[in-house]
């Protein structure tokens, strides 16, 4: 735990330096990651937003957002503020309070799963043993919230949507949670950290993705079923259910779903990054590089570059995958509910077992290569 | 008292006060959905105080199984078959709910005075937090083998009990030769077997 930068050491230092006791000094720290995390959060549903309605636009060969800011870059925030100043009107018949807390409950697990998401050795906000295994247990408490404002709503449609959104997710969650486990096999740690230095080393050719083909694609499907995207967005699908259950959502308890199921799809992209794509590693090792042109790994300007280059490494990696998310979007037809639980029971799960057999069988035989 | 116990102290308190209050509410209120609700936040909270004890593995576990797999499955159990019907009132009800309440308070100072009375043998031994996950596996391969897999066997059981009585094809809904009385049918269309079914559509063909 040497390389890299400590910002939470030399912050603690330098406020003991002024005076001020070491205790202070930490809960002064406390705050300062989670805070930058929640707005690095936000920002990425600005981009994410602007990235769909521009991608989408390129696909149906229209121009898309042109008039609010540089290249349409502020329409996502005019439709924030469009959404704040929108009438929030709680239906006559609804549960009042059950109407409030869906949303929140959906949106509450997805920002509290940025704790586990690594952008450097350092740089993340803890560090926790159980890391990857608390994100499946957050994502697994988001069905409760559509349940809650599927029913709340009083509406069949809402209902419906919500019972569909639950169905869905428990069902990908298990070969998503195999196919966490196959990595975790290889990296002998369920923390986000370790897993991703398992990886590095050997630059882009040591990357969990060669090692675990089978797995990535089974975790990305897996997950663009658990965020409600195309091909899998059947809680919401207009043209069987209005909207699901957010039928009868306005104003900013919309917005929340909006902003959850954005974030979510961010923060899957992250995660896939994380487990399959190297994380903060760049293509070719950087320490490498370093070695090759004679600096020390723990030259400062050496360390800052390799710092700034991770968090530039992951946010690239995952905007990519982002990309294709939103390119399926796009060209893809909606798939039937039946045809969705057959695919997750029927095949991503038997695929998913047979992964984690094989790599489990592979770490015997070949504890070089995975992991030992 | 350092930061840290300071911040133990009052989240230990809320989680407390939210695992009792949720847990009354799952027993006191009318609304068996807000019963189900509550019961995910006591899971919830209760969760929490595995986090107070460094037990983070088991906190997760807490979540995943009883937070998003039962709760969600008592609430889709709920949405799948609730539906509104005035409830005849009971002449005496009340006989019921003070002998209920009675038990429950028997009960409760029972288990509190055992609680209080037993010598517990508190281990001086500093928790193993984050090697809490190792230890656990360990002890699932080892000495807590046979009720590991035996846990899993009951699982087992459960499933397959649980598709031969969703296919409807061995047991059917309503004995030969016996009508079943209206008080015991739940409140949704009666079905055809899945062998009824089979065959009428095979003679179709």
């Amino acid at each position: 735990m040497t390389q890299g930068i400590d910002l939470q050491g030399s912050f603690v230092n330098a406020l003991v330096d002024l005076g001020l006791p070491a205790g202070a000094a930490k809960a002064l720290w406390l705050p300062l990651p989670m805070v930058v995390i929640l707005i690095g959060a936000t920002v990425s549903i600005f981009v994410t937003v602007w990235l769909e309605r521009k991608i989408s636009a390129a696909a149906q060969q229209r121009i898309g957002p042109e008039f609010a800011g540089p290249l349409g870059t502020l329409q996502a925030a005019a439709d924030g503020i469009k959404l704040i100043f929108k009438e929030d009107i709680t239906p006559a018949k609804a549960d009042p309070i059950l109407f409030t807390l869906g949303p929140a409950i959906v949106v509450i697990p997805v920002f509290l799963s940025y704790l586990i998401v690594p952008f450097g050795q350092n740089l993340v906000i803890t560090d926790i043993g159980v890391g990857i295994f608390l994100w499946i247990a957050l994502s697994s408490i988001a069905p409760i919230g559509l349940l809650m404002s599927g029913y709340s709503s009083n509406n069949k449609y809402s209902l419906l949507g919500g019972l569909r959104a639950a169905a869905q997710s428990i069902s990908y969650e298990i070969p998503m949670a195999l196919a966490v486990l196959a990595v975790v096999l290889m990296s002998n740690s369920l923390s986000t950290i370790d897993i991703v230095n398992q990886q590095s080393g050997y630059g882009i050719l040591g990357w969990n993705i060669w090692r675990q083909p089978a797995g990535f694609l089974i975790f990305w499907i897996a997950a663009l079923a658990e965020c409600e995207r195309l091909p899998f967005d059947l809680p919401e699908a207009e043209e069987e259910l209005v909207a699901g259950y957010q039928t009868e959502y306005t104003g900013m308890k919309f917005g929340l779903f909006y902003v959850g199921s954005y974030v979510n799809l961010v923060l899957s992209a992250l995660i896939v990054s994380i487990l399959y794509l190297g994380g903060w590693e760049s293509p070719i090792s950087v320490s490498w590089l370093a070695s090759l042109i004679g600096v020390s790994e723990t030259t400062p300007w050496l360390q800052v570059i390799t710092a700034s280059l991770g968090i530039m490494m992951t946010l690239f990696k995952a905007y990519a995958l982002v990309f294709i998310a939103v390119l399926l979007r796009w060209t893809m037809p909606r798939i039937r509910i039946d045809q969705l639980l057959d695919f997750g029971w029927k095949f991503l799960l038997p695929v998913s077992l047979v992964n984690l057999l094989l790599t489990a069988a592979l770490k015997l035989a070949f504890p070089v290569a995975f992991g030992g | 008292m350092t930061l840290a116990e300071g911040v133990q102290l009052v989240a230990f308190g809320i989680l407390v006060a939210m695992t009792l209050g949720g847990a009354l509410g799952v027993v006191l209120l009318d609304n068996i959905v807000y019963s189900a609700f509550l019961l995910g936040g006591v899971f919830t909270s209760m969760s929490g105080l595995y986090i107070l004890l460094n037990a983070g593995f088991v906190a997760a576990a807490q979540v995943l199984v009883y937070v998003g797999a039962v709760s969600v499955l008592i609430l889709f159990g709920i949405m799948l078959v609730n539906k509104e019907q005035p409830f005849t009132p009971m002449k005496q009800a009340w006989v019921g709910k003070v002998a209920t309440g009675g038990v429950c308070v028997g009960l409760f100072a029972l288990l509190t005075a055992s609680t209080l009375n037993t010598p517990w043998a508190i281990s001086t031994e500093v928790p193993s937090g984050e090697m809490a996950t190792v230890a656990i596996g360990i002890h699932f391969f080892t000495d807590y083998l046979l009720p590991f897999e035996l846990a899993s066997v009951l699982l087992l059981i459960a499933l397959i009990g649980a598709i031969v009585l969703a296919r409807r094809e061995f047991i059917p809904d309503v004995a030969p030769g016996e009508a079943e009385s209206e008080a015991l049918q739940l409140p949704e269309r009666p079905r055809e077997l899945v062998s009824s079914v089979s065959s009428v559509s095979d003679t179709d063909s």
